[in-house]
């Protein structure tokens, strides 16, 4: 128990994957203009990087590690995580239709998403058991989900603010996630997992 | 040959991956902590590039327009190895450095967007033009970018001290905070001197290969 608590809060406040790591940024500029959709995204994150922890797992301990394959690492990952993405979007499309309504849309673009390979990766990194994986990877997602409302939050009100022009738009939520990051700092060293 | 030369200057400054375009953040912020692993990362994702767009360019009509997306990533999963490869042989230093970033040239939106926008649609002689163009501006951009952090962050450039002892330097700009504030800066001075502030309408998912992936979603709805 102690442990899950301090994977999650760790993840999510010292190691934050937007923050800390810059994985995930295109879909953090790009999808945190609007609360709502900021929270769609970051809901079919949390859940397709789950699911990738507990499948690229699987694929390195039983096909690439007993057959040396391990170079092939990065491509077999990449069409795991493509093929995973799909496939829940036909089961979402198939059996949860609500859920598919809110998710949908933002499926597509998180095989495009390096937090979801990148938490593959680190977890095979790190040798990480299964357990552990799938923990890390929901942990990851939610890092995730903290930082974009966050951000959404700010970038809402960035709307209104009298902005110079050659700043408007990114540079200045750029500068802005510049002081969310160093605000994040101040977590440094709270847990150590 | 006019034709080559302009496809090759465009990715240069007119549509800079990054400060134009807005490609491939990620490894953008990460690596730039010096002006070497900028470069080192630019060369990187380069390589990479002209190797996928060559490819593409030549499967063009072979490969079929339905299942385009993942032949592309499996192509590029290919060079992103090689590359991953070479460096652990003969850069092992860098490969330290770049760490995750560099299978993570898979999923760099600039090589996938160069693609699906590109090399698809053009010969392989202008793919490798518009391969070389974009990047070098990548690895430019890139390079500034390490250099600006490496200097104030570090008070050095490529290793070598410029303070003298006299400065102390603001570490916090080789840290995430620094590299946002930095791209951002550095962002909106581009847009200043430029007079243009191409950013400012990025709304659909920002990435451009997004952008394709959703409107053919919405087509096949």
């Amino acid at each position: 128990m102690k442990t899950i608590i301090f994977v999650i809060m760790g993840t999510i406040l010292v190691e934050n994957f937007v923050l800390q790591k810059f994985l995930g940024i295109c879909p953090f500029l790009g999808v945190s203009k609007k609360m709502n959709s900021a929270v769609g995204m970051s809901g079919a994150v949390v859940f397709v990087m789950t699911l990738a922890s507990a499948a690229t797992w699987a694929v390195n301990e039983y096909i690439l590690l007993p057959n040396d394959l391990e170079f092939l690492r990065t491509i077999s990952f990449i069409l795991v995580v493509a093929a995973l993405v799909q496939f829940v979007e036909i089961i979402l499309k198939r059996f949860i239709k609500p859920l598919y309504k809110s998710l949908g849309i933002y499926l597509p673009l998180i095989t495009t998403n390096c937090a979801v390979l990148g938490v593959a990766l680190l977890n095979i990194q790190k040798s990480y058991g299964f357990g552990m994986s799938v923990l890390y990877g929901f942990a990851a997602g939610l890092s995730f989900t903290v930082a974009i409302i966050l951000f959404s939050g700010i970038r809402e009100r960035l709307e209104t603010a009298d902005v110079p022009e050659a700043f408007k738009g990114l540079p200045i939520a750029l500068i802005s996630a510049a002081f969310l990051s160093l605000a994040f700092m101040g977590f440094q060293g709270l847990f150590t997992f | 040959m006019k034709k080559l030369f302009k496809e090759f200057t465009k990715g240069l400054v007119k549509e800079n991956p990054i400060f134009v375009l807005v490609l491939g953040m990620c490894p953008t912020l990460a690596v730039t902590t010096s002006a070497e692993n900028g470069l080192g990362m630019g060369a990187a994702a380069t390589v990479v590039l002209l190797g996928s767009n060559i490819v593409i360019s030549m499967l063009r009509k072979i490969i079929p327009d339905k299942v385009r997306i993942p032949a592309y990533i499996t192509v590029i999963a290919g060079f992103v190895t090689v590359v991953q490869l070479l460096l652990k042989a003969y850069q092992p230093d860098l490969d330290k450095a770049l760490g995750i970033f560099i299978p993570l040239i898979v999923v760099n939106c600039i090589i996938l967007a160069r693609a699906e926008m590109f090399a698809s649609k053009n010969n392989v002689v202008s793919s490798i033009a518009d391969a070389l163009g974009m990047g070098l501006g990548f690895t430019l951009a890139l390079f500034i970018l390490g250099s600006v952090r490496e200097i104030l962050g570090t008070g050095a450039f490529f290793g070598m001290d410029l303070t003298g002892g006299v400065v102390i330097p603001a570490t916090s700009f080789i840290l995430p905070a620094g590299g946002f504030l930095v791209l951002g800066l550095l962002m909106g001075l581009f847009n200043k001197v430029t007079k243009k502030n191409p950013s400012s309408k990025f709304d659909c998912a920002h990435c451009p290969l997004q952008c394709v992936v959703k409107q053919t979603e919405e087509v096949a709805k």
